[in-house]
C-alpha cells in the first residue's frame, strides 16, 4: 500500500512535506547554482575578465593542453579500480568472516579508521612505503645492503598504483561501516541460518541469498565512493603521479594559477571532470548489471560450495593487510610527531622533541577550536535534520524514495570542485564569504548525505508497531519520538553524529573555497603544512585531525552499552 | 595630488629628522601620524606562505608587537600557494565588492604582482614610499626591490626580504660540490638518481628552469624583455638539450619530481637527494639548527651567479583595513624586525635594509649576528642573475609541461 501512496505523491507532486523541501533545497540547491556558476565560465562568460561572449575557447584550449587524456583517464582508472577492490575486500571478508569472532574483533579495528581523513591516511601511507620510509629503514642496510634509500619509483608512479592503494586504504572501512550497517538488521541472521540449513556454505550463503538483501542498501554508498575516488584531489596530491597528474588536482591547479584566463579552461575541465565521474558511475552501474546476470545463473545452480576455508582464507588476507597498513601509518604520524630528527637508515628517530609538539598545538588551539566547532554543529544539525525528515515522512506514510535519495546523494555524486567555484561565487554575492554560517552550510551539503546514509536504514527497520501502539494508547507524536523511536535508535544515533563529525573534519575544498581563508581548520592548516619542510608538524596536524572523530567513536561505542547495559537486546552486534 | 603631497612632506621629514630620533620622526609627520590614527583597532588578514612552522611563528611574533605598539591586531591566514590568494581577490572583484575584501596583504613577488597589478587587483601607486622605515631601504644596491621580476613596483608592494638561489650539500657524503652547470650535469649523470627539481610550475622548479636558461642562453637581452614567441624556440634549445641530457639522470629518472623546495630539503635530509637548493641563503643554517638537516650539510653558489629577487608585501585595492596594512607592512621593514628575521634559527632571511646605513644601534645588531654554519657570507654568495620577464615563467612551463610532464 504505502508504494501506492508513493507513487501517487510523486505523479501528483503533492504531500511534499515542510522538511523534504528544505532538505532538498539545502543540497540540491547550491550543488545546482553551483555548477550553474562553473557552467558559464566553462563556455567562455566571466564578465569580470571581460569575457562576456560565449564561446568554445576554453574547451579547444582544454583539449590542447598537454597529456590531457591520460589526466583523464588516469581519474577514471584509478577511481574505478579503487572503488572495485575495496568493494570486493569488503564483501569477500563479510561473506567469509560475519558472525565469528574474528570478525567482531576486526570490526573494533575498522570502525574507528573510518574516522581517519584522507589526507592523514595518505600522509602516512606515504612515511611508510616510500624509499626512504619506515618499511625499507626496518631492513636496511642489515638485509638490504641499502645504506642510502635505493632510488625506486614507489610513491607518484605514472600508473597511479600508489594512489589507488590509498584510496583503497580509505573506502574499506567506509564501504565495511556501510555493509556492517545494512547487515544489522533483525532477519539478517536468519538469512544465515537459512543458508546453513540448506546445506550452502558460509560464503555462498552470504552471496547467494544475503546480498541479494542487502545490496540495495550499499548501493548508493558505493556510488559515492565511486563519484569520490574519480575526483579526489588530497590523496592524489600526495599519493598520484604528476606526470601528469589525475585530472582534479590539475584542475585545482588551474583554478588557483596566476594567469587567470586559466579559470576559463578550468571551468571547461571541471565539466570534464563531471564527464569523467559520470562515465565512471554509468561503467560501474553496467558492471552492476553484468555481475546480476552472472549472479542468476549461479542462483539457479545450486552449487553450495562448501570447500570454502582457502577463500576464507584469501578474504581476511587483505582486510588483515589494510589494518595492518593502517595502524602503522599512524602509528608512524606518532612517531614523527614527537621525533627532531630521523635520518636514513635509522628505525626510530636519533633525537626527540617534545616541544615542538607543544609549540604547534599553541598555535593551533584556534583551529581545534574551529574545527570541533564546525564538527560539532554540523554533526548535530545534520543528524536532527535527518531524524526530522523520517520522522515526518513515517508519519505521513512517505517511504524514503529513490527519487528523494537520489536529490540528498547529489553532493556526493558530483565532483567537488565541479561547483565548489560557483558555490563561492554565491556566497560572495550574499556577503556570506568567509564567515563561519557560509562554512557550516557548505560542511552541511557534505555533512547531511552521509548522516542520511547511516540513519535512514536504521530508522526503516525500526518497527513500526511500537509508534503505533503507543499512538493507540494517546501518546503524542513527540512523545513517541522522543521516549520510543530515538531510545531505540540510540547506537544508531550516535554511530551517525560520530561519521557526520568525521566527515566535517575532513572536509578540505570547502573549507578553503568557501571560508576565503578565513576559517582555519586542522585539515586546511594540515595541507598547508603538509606543502612545508618540516614531518613533525605535518605529522602532528595530520594526527590531530584525527582526535576529533576519534572522540565521537569511541563514545559512539560506550554510550549505548552503557545506557543499555541492562539490557541485552539492544547490544547489537552479537 | 594630495597623495603625492603627503609622501613628499613624509620623506622631506625624514631627511630633516636624524635618524636615530626616527621614532620621534614618524610621529611628527601629519600624515603618517594620520595613517596610523586609523589604523588603530584594524584588524588585518594578512595571507601569507604557512607551509615553515618557522615563518609562521615569526608573522605571530610580528603580530604581537604592532598589536602592542600600535593596536592593530594581525591575522596570519595561511596559504599553501599565493596564486589561491589572487584568485580570491579576482573572485570578489567579479562580485563587484570593491572595498571590505577578505585580504588586507598579501606576501607576494614576482608572476603574481605582475598578474595583480595587471588586473588593477592592488592598492593605488605609491603608498610603500609614504612608509617611515622606506628609508632605510636598500635601493641602490638592491634594485630587485624597486623592480619584481622587471616588473616596476610602483610603490605598490613593500620589500620583506632578498631571496637569492643556493645550492645545499652534506658534506658528509659530497665534499667538493659542483660549481658550475656543466659540473652539475657530470655529477648527476656519474650518481644517477642523487639529483632532482621540483617539478614546474612549482616556484623553485621554474626557478632552476631560468637558472639553466641564464646559464645557456646565447643572447641573455632577450630575457629582461617580454618573451617573442619567434625567438622562443631558439632561445631555450640550449636550455631543452641541457636538461634532456640530465633528465635520465635525476631522481625517479625524471618520472616523479620532488614538490617543492621543502621537499626536496626533506629528501637530502632522508639521503634520496645529494643536492637540494633553496632561495632562502639562510634555510640550510636554520634547518641545522632545527635538527631538520644534519649538522654536515652546507651550501654551495655556481661560479656565474645565481638567480636572486627580493620578496614583498601587497595590499589589494579591495583591502578593508589598508592603513592597518601599511602600519605592518612597515614595521616588517623596521631595522627590529629584519634583524630578527635575518637569525638563522629564526628564518634566516637576507634583509633588504641597507645595512651599512643604518644608525650605529641598528648596525650593531646586524654585524653582531651569527650566519649559523651553512651560510654563505655576502661576499661568497656570488653575482646576482636577474629574474627574467614574467611572460617567460608561462612560456617556460608550458614548454616543460610539453616535453616532460605528460607522457
Amino acid at each position: 500500500m504505502p508504494s501506492e501512496v508513493d507513487r501517487l505523491s510523486q505523479a501528483t507532486g503533492f504531500r511534499l512535506d515542510a522538511p523534504t523541501i528544505l532538505v532538498t533545497m539545502l543540497l540540491a540547491g547550491p550543488v545546482l547554482a553551483g555548477l550553474a556558476g562553473t557552467a558559464l565560465p566553462a563556455f567562455g562568460f566571466l564578465p569580470v575578465l571581460g569575457y562576456e561572449q560565449f564561446s568554445l575557447a576554453p574547451f579547444q584550449q582544454l583539449i590542447e593542453t598537454p597529456g590531457l587524456a591520460t589526466s583523464a583517464l588516469l581519474s577514471l582508472t584509478t577511481g574505478l579500480t579503487a572503488s572495485l577492490i575495496s568493494l570486493a575486500i569488503v564483501l569477500g571478508f563479510t561473506a567469509g568472516w560475519s558472525g565469528t569472532k574474528t570478525f567482531q574483533r576486526l570490526t573494533r579495528f575498522l570502525s574507528p579508521l573510518l574516522s581517519v581523513p584522507h589526507a592523514a591516511a595518505a600522509i602516512g601511507l606515504a612515511f611508510l612505503i616510500a624509499p626512504s620510509g619506515f618499511l625499507v629503514r626496518l631492513v636496511s642496510p642489515w638485509a638490504t645492503g641499502w645504506s642510502r634509500p635505493p632510488d625506486l619509483l614507489i610513491l607518484n608512479d605514472p600508473y597511479g598504483v600508489a594512489m589507488t592503494v590509498g584510496l583503497v586504504a580509505k573506502e574499506v572501512p567506509f564501504l565495511f561501516l556501510m555493509t556492517l550497517a545494512a547487515l544489522n538488521r533483525p532477519r539478517t541472521q536468519d538469512f544465515f541460518k537459512a543458508g546453513a540449513g540448506l546445506g550452502y556454505g558460509r560464503m555462498a550463503t552470504f552471496f547467494k541469498i544475503v546480498l541479494p538483501q542487502i545490496y540495495p542498501m550499499i548501493r548508493l554508498p558505493m556510488l559515492a565512493v565511486v563519484a569520490y575516488s574519480t575526483s579526489v584531489v588530497d590523496v592524489a596530491t600526495i599519493l598520484g603521479p604528476t606526470t601528469p597528474p589525475p585530472l582534479a588536482p590539475r584542475l585545482v591547479s588551474w583554478m588557483n594559477d596566476p594567469d587567470l584566463a586559466k579559470r576559463l579552461m578550468a571551468s571547461a575541465g571541471a565539466l570534464l571532470q563531471l564527464a569523467v565521474t559520470v562515465s565512471a558511475l554509468v561503467i560501474y552501474l553496467c558492471l552492476e548489471k553484468l555481475a546480476r546476470a552472472l549472479a542468476h545463473r549461479q542462483y539457479q545452480s545450486g552449487s553450495r560450495f562448501r570447500q570454502e576455508n582457502f577463500s576464507r582464507l584469501g578474504t581476511l588476507l587483505p582486510m588483515l593487510l589494510i589494518i595492518i597498513v593502517m595502524v602503522l601509518s599512524l602509528c608512524l604520524l606518532a612517531i614523527w610527531s614527537a621525533a627532531r630528527s630521523w635520518w636514513f637508515p635509522a628505525v626510530l628517530p636519533q633525537a626527540w622533541s617534545l616541544s615542538k609538539m607543544i609549540e604547534a598545538i599553541q598555535m593551533g588551539s584556534g583551529s581545534l577550536v574551529a574545527t570541533l566547532l564546525l564538527a560539532l554543529v554540523s554533526a548535530l544539525l545534520a543528524t536532527a535534520l535527518t531524524l526530522w525528515l523520517l520522522e515526518a515522512r513515517s508519519h505521513r506514510n512517505l517511504a524514503v524514495t529513490n527519487r528523494l535519495k537520489s536529490y540528498i546523494f547529489l553532493p556526493l555524486l558530483v565532483p567537488q570542485i565541479a561547483f565548489l567555484f560557483g558555490l563561492q561565487m554565491l556566497f560572495l554575492v550574499f556577503g556570506m564569504s568567509g564567515t563561519f554560517l557560509a562554512v557550516l552550510v557548505s560542511h552541511l551539503i557534505f555533512v547531511f548525505p552521509y548522516a542520511f546514509l547511516a540513519l535512514s536504514d536504521p530508522w526503516g527497520q525500526l518497527d513500526p508497531r511500537y509508534a503505533r501502539a503507543a499512538r493507540s494508547i494517546g501518546v503524542s507524536r513527540a512523545k513517541v519520538f522522543w521516549k520510543i523511536q530515538l531510545p531505540l535508535l540510540l547506537r544508531p544515533v550516535l554511530v551517525t553524529l560520530a561519521v557526520a563529525a568525521a566527515v566535517s573534519v575532513g572536509q578540505y575544498l570547502p573549507t578553503l573555497m568557501i571560508g576565503a581563508g578565513r576559517i582555519v581548520t586542522i585539515t586546511t592548516e594540515s595541507v598547508a603544512l603538509a606543502s612545508g619542510g618540516s614531518r613533525q608538524f605535518a605529522a602532528l596536524y595530520a594526527l590531530l585531525q584525527l582526535i576529533v572523530p576519534l572522540i565521537g567513536f569511541l563514545l559512539a561505542a560506550l554510550v549505548p552499552s552503557l545506557v543499555h547495559r541492562n539490557r541485552a537486546a539492544m547490544r547489537l552486534e552479537k | 595630488m594630495t597623495r603625492l603631497l603627503a609622501a613628499g612632506l613624509g620623506l622631506f621629514a625624514l631627511v630633516l629628522v636624524p635618524l636615530t630620533a626616527l621614532a620621534q620622526a614618524t610621529q611628527e609627520d601629519p600624515a603618517w601620524q594620520a595613517v596610523l590614527n586609523k589604523a588603530k583597532g584594524q584588524t588585518v588578514y594578512f595571507h601569507a606562505w604557512g607551509g615553515e612552522p618557522r615563518i609562521n611563528a615569526y608573522i605571530q611574533w610580528a603580530a604581537r608587537e604592532v598589536a602592542r605598539d600600535y593596536d592593530v591586531r594581525v591575522i596570519h591566514v595561511k596559504v599553501s600557494d599565493t596564486a589561491t590568494v589572487v584568485s580570491q581577490v579576482l573572485a570578489e572583484k567579479s562580485v563587484g565588492k570593491a572595498s571590505g575584501g577578505a585580504v588586507d596583504l598579501i606576501w607576494i613577488n614576482g608572476e603574481n604582482f605582475a598578474s595583480m597589478k595587471e588586473n588593477a587587483l592592488l592598492a593605488a601607486p605609491g603608498w610603500v614610499e609614504t612608509l617611515p622605515n622606506w628609508a632605510y631601504v636598500d635601493v641602490e644596491n638592491k634594485p630587485t626591490v624597486l623592480v619584481d621580476f622587471t616588473v616596476p613596483t610602483d610603490g605598490q608592494e613593500s620589500p620583506w626580504g632578498m631571496a637569492k638561489l643556493v645550492f645545499m650539500h652534506d658534506s658528509a657524503r659530497l665534499e667538493t660540490p659542483p660549481a658550475s652547470l656543466d659540473e652539475l650535469l657530470a655529477y648527476a649523470t656519474a650518481n644517477p638518481g642523487r639529483f632532482a627539481y621540483p617539478q614546474p610550475p612549482n616556484f623553485y622548479g621554474t626557478t632552476f628552469l631560468k637558472q639553466v636558461l641564464a646559464g645557456t642562453v646565447a643572447n641573455a637581452e632577450l630575457l629582461s624583455k617580454p618573451v617573442d614567441e619567434t625567438k622562443f624556440e631558439e632561445a631555450v634549445a640550449p636550455l631543452f638539450a641541457y636538461l634532456d641530457k640530465l633528465h635520465p639522470a635525476l631522481w625517479r629518472e625524471g618520472q616523479a619530481f620532488p614538490k617543492n623546495a621543502s621537499h626536496m630539503r626533506q629528501l637530502l635530509a632522508d639521503g634520496e637527494l645529494d643536492i637540494a637548493f633553496s632561495f632562502n641563503p639562510g634555510d640550510a643554517s636554520g634547518a641545522i639548527a632545527n635538527g631538520e638537516l644534519p649538522p654536515t650539510v652546507r651550501t654551495f653558489v655556481f661560479e656565474g651567479g645565481t638567480i636572486g629577487n627580493t620578496h614583498f608585501v601587497a595590499i589589494p585595492f579591495n583591502s578593508s583595513a589598508q592603513e592597518g596594512a601599511q602600519v605592518f607592512a612597515n614595521f616588517l621593514l623596521s631595522p627590529m624586525a629584519q634583524t630578527r628575521k635575518q637569525e638563522p634559527e629564526i628564518w634566516g632571511d637576507p634583509t633588504v635594509l641597507d645595512v651599512a646605513g643604518l644608525p650605529a644601534n641598528e648596525k650593531a645588531l646586524f654585524d653582531a649576528m651569527d650566519l649559523g654554519p651553512a651560510t654563505l657570507s655576502p661576499e661568497d654568495l656570488g653575482p646576482v642573475l636577474p629574474e627574467p620577464h614574467p611572460s617567460w615563467v608561462k612560456a617556460l612551463e608550458e614548454a616543460w609541461v610539453q616535453r616532460y610532464g605528460a607522457e
